[in-house]
């Protein structure tokens, strides 16, 4: 298969398009920007819609709109723009309509700055928006897995009818590397019990709604969505897990960082201490199934994020709090060095 | 070398990115991993720019490239700031006609050439970036002059066909001086 | 027997939750009187907003979603722009449109989006029990003027008809009332008009509705008529504001 070098921004939106994503809403932000300005290249030429909207807000509702017709639809965003579209998202999850977000994150809170970070995992995590709702969320570690998940997303989102998140930074959008396109053929859906896309007279009216005034309703529907994310925790979790079998600290990172601390952990080795690395691809659903087994040897855990420390409690949740678990984060679009991670490996290895 | 870690530094307009993308092209073409990293941000817009490229036969750890092999240096803040983090042994390429060498290390291999000078003499306007690649192409055997071509060829837009050739010779010039 | 009156099919035939004496219902009629007589019902979509048309997606018959608050603008452009062949219309009143979505408002006009709004102005914030709107007129008491709206402290009341009319992308604009016979046919006409600019692919269509709030007026139905005519009326004069016969884009490659 040809191999193309391309940025991470413009691998998103290229495996997008041959996903068969036929429209994409966005608003302009560093550090994501190459991918609006790829699809307003390309979208047209594959017969779907490209549309600059007035804010981020009207992107994430042109989506739903979309959406809500069945079409396969798009935004993509970094952090301050993510929370702008929270609102939208939360709408989305509430009308059960499946959508792609992605989100090329940068430091924060506030405007922050432009340089990479992983700060916003538990927004993404546990609450892009107000109310009891999920999204599936994806933390891509190359430019290949940009691709490769993105792809993932579309599909899951209209199989579970849910909002789906790319999670990556601003490393991983800027990035250039090989990338190869596989054939893809997307799973058709039906969803012509449900879109809203004009009746033809041919059968009942559809409503896209999220809007329940009684509460047995309400509570109902969102009982029946958590079934739906039980089978997803059992069955879509993700995770790498390189070095895991006999090591005795195992650090834990996702998307970029997980690069720095794969360089580190082989340093490590090299220099003879047991470290391993478990890096979850899938953030929401936690693969607790395939942390607990990385960790069977393990004596501490480190979870090493470009946050002052998100996901490291996730790892403690989802090892129950069995054994210590220590934290290494810089932030603020700062990126953690291998030199830097390798040194609190020696730190942690010298207190086993 | 089963990794080289190379960075490109200079202020935005000098092509640094540019060039970047053609060494990301060559390890392409050769078959090797690769990445290019370029710093981002309002350096694109005439700032201080730099760019992380690593070509390596093993898949790629980190694509930040913090203590480079080749150093590629187009002007003085970037010399003075990246010299001192270039790796022992390693090689730093640097256009003489902008930047004062004041470097006092032993333990790395100096390259300076006025590859701007270079560049204004045989009318190749803006090709002080490739020339510097011609001379490390010359000093490391990174790739072959063939595949330098034909990455060149790869990162040349289309419409911009015609400044092939040139290109070309800016390398041929690095390689002889 | 012959029928001489009956509810128009694309108006389904359900209680609805509006207060007696509230001109909703008119519009709901008039508008469903439109989509069936121009025979497009199973190629209509439409949005609905938040406020007291709320749950209007019960109440249509043709395909329905709910917007947040303000931003039906926005769904209805993601809805036609994929669909280009269906009808797409929001339906929204004065807090919806002119107030939280007011972004979404304007760009969808400046866009030419080739849909209809239906725009519901009652000077009130209706479903939440009688808040300032953004057309509340000066000195009206609400809940949230107790003594009355001061332009010092709260400003101006938004004249969306005015204010669209100068945006390009707008081909038609025009407020009309519901207080009478002869109005509520003449807003029919315009729901008409807009729809059929819909179907000629001229652009933006926006009919705005002078309505009432009985309830949240405080007043009787009949004395909430006379309010629209008396105080409504001199301030948000009726009529046509623009009406772009030829429609917004040039014949050919303009669209893009």
């Amino acid at each position: 298969m040809e191999r193309n070098l391309m940025k991470g921004n413009e691998a998103l939106a290229e495996a997008a398009i041959r996903a068969g994503c036929k429209c994409f809403f966005g608003y302009p932000i560093t550090p994501q920007t190459e991918l609006a300005a790829y699809m307003a290249k390309r979208m047209h030429k594959a017969g779907g819609v490209f549309l600059q909207a007035e804010s981020e807000i009207a992107a994430i509702n042109m989506v739903l709109g979309a959406a809500s017709t069945g079409v396969r639809a798009m935004t993509s965003s970094s952090s301050p723009g993510i929370s702008l579209k929270s609102e939208g998202v939360s709408y989305i999850a509430g009308s059960d309509l499946p959508a792609v977000i992605i989100n090329v994150e940068r430091g924060g809170p506030g405007l922050g700055g432009i340089q990479p970070s992983q700060a916003d995992y538990w927004q993404a995590t546990k609450a892009l928006g107000h109310g009891d709702f999920q999204l599936l969320v994806y933390a891509p570690a190359s430019v290949q897995e940009m691709v490769d998940y993105v792809v993932k997303a579309f599909d899951r989102a209209d199989k579970y009818r849910m909002p789906a998140m790319i999670l990556a930074d601003g490393l991983l959008g800027q990035m250039m590397e090989p990338v190869t396109f596989p054939e893809i053929n997307p799973n058709a859906y039906d969803k012509s019990d449900w879109a809203a896309n004009g009746h033809k007279n041919a059968r009942k009216h559809h409503i896209i709604n999220s809007l329940y005034l009684k509460p047995d309703e309400l509570e109902n529907s969102i009982i029946q969505r958590y079934k739906k994310y039980d089978i997803i925790k059992e069955t879509e979790t993700e995770a790498e897990l390189y070095l895991t079998e006999d090591c005795d600290i195992l650090l834990c990172a996702f998307g970029a960082t997980a690069r720095v601390v794969k360089s580190a952990v082989n340093s490590a080795r090299e220099m003879g201490i047991k470290a391993g690395l478990f890096r979850p691809k899938t953030l929401w659903p936690f693969p607790v199934k395939e942390i607990n087994e990385a960790a069977k040897s393990a004596k501490k855990l480190l979870s090493v994020e470009m946050s002052m420390g998100q996901m490291v409690d996730d790892v403690k949740l989802a090892i129950n709090c069995s054994k210590p678990v220590e934290f290494f984060g810089r932030t603020g679009g700062v990126i953690p060095t291998p030199t830097e991670v390798l040194e609190e490996i020696k730190r942690i290895g010298g207190t086993l | 070398m089963a990794t080289t870690d190379i960075l490109l530094a200079g202020f935005g307009g000098q092509g640094i990115l540019f060039a970047g993308k053609i060494l990301a092209y060559c390890g392409l073409m050769d078959n090797k991993e690769l990445s290019w990293l370029p710093s981002y941000g309002p350096e694109m817009r005439g700032g201080t720019c730099n760019c992380s490229v690593v070509i390596s036969d093993e898949p790629i750890g980190s694509p930040l490239v913090l203590t480079p092999d080749i150093l590629i240096a187009m002007n003085q803040p970037s010399f003075d700031k990246f010299v001192k983090d270039v790796r022992p042994g390693g090689k730093v390429f640097f256009d003489s006609t902008l930047i004062e060498n004041d470097c006092t290390r032993t333990d790395i291999e100096l390259f300076g050439i006025p590859s701007q000078q270079l560049a204004d003499d045989n009318a190749l306007k803006g090709g002080s970036n490739i020339i510097l690649l011609g001379k490390m192409l010359k000093e490391t055997n990174l790739f072959s002059l063939d595949t330098m071509k034909k990455g060149i060829e790869k990162v040349v837009p289309p419409k911009k066909a015609a400044l092939i050739p040139n290109n070309f010779k800016a390398i041929e010039i690095g390689m002889n001086n | 027997m012959a029928v001489v009156f009956e509810r128009p099919k694309s108006l389904l035939d359900v209680p609805t939750h509006y207060c007696p004496g509230c001109t909703h219902g008119i519009v709901h009629r008039i508008l469903c009187e439109v989509i069936d007589e121009m025979g497009i019902e199973g190629d209509t979509v439409g949005v609905c907003p938040v406020g007291c048309s709320v749950m209007a997606y019960d109440y249509f018959g043709c395909d329905m979603i709910e917007a947040a608050h303000g931003r039906a603008p926005a769904v209805a452009t993601g809805v036609k722009r994929t669909n280009p062949d269906k009808f797409v219309f929001t339906y929204q009143g004065d807090g919806d449109l002119a107030a939280i979505g007011t972004a979404e408002t304007v760009h969808v006009a400046t866009r030419g989006e080739n849909i209809v709004v239906i725009f519901i102005n009652n000077t009130i914030y209706g479903m939440t029990g009688g808040q300032m709107a953004p057309t509340t007129l000066p000195g009206q008491v609400t809940q949230t003027t107790p003594f009355g709206r001061s332009p010092q402290l709260a400003g101006y009341p938004v004249k969306v008809c005015e204010m669209l009319s100068q945006l390009t992308g707008t081909a038609y604009a025009e407020r009309v009332a519901v207080d009478s016979v002869p109005h509520i046919k003449a807003a029919k006409k315009a729901i008409r008009k807009a729809f059929e600019n819909q179907k000629a692919g001229k652009g933006f269509s926006i009919v705005e509705v002078l309505s009432t709030c009985p309830t949240n007026w405080g007043l009787t139905p009949t004395e909430a008529i006379k309010r629209l005519q008396d105080e409504m009326i001199p301030y948000y004069p009726l009529g046509v504001y623009k009406d772009v016969e030829e429609g917004v884009f040039p014949a050919e490659g303009g669209n893009e």
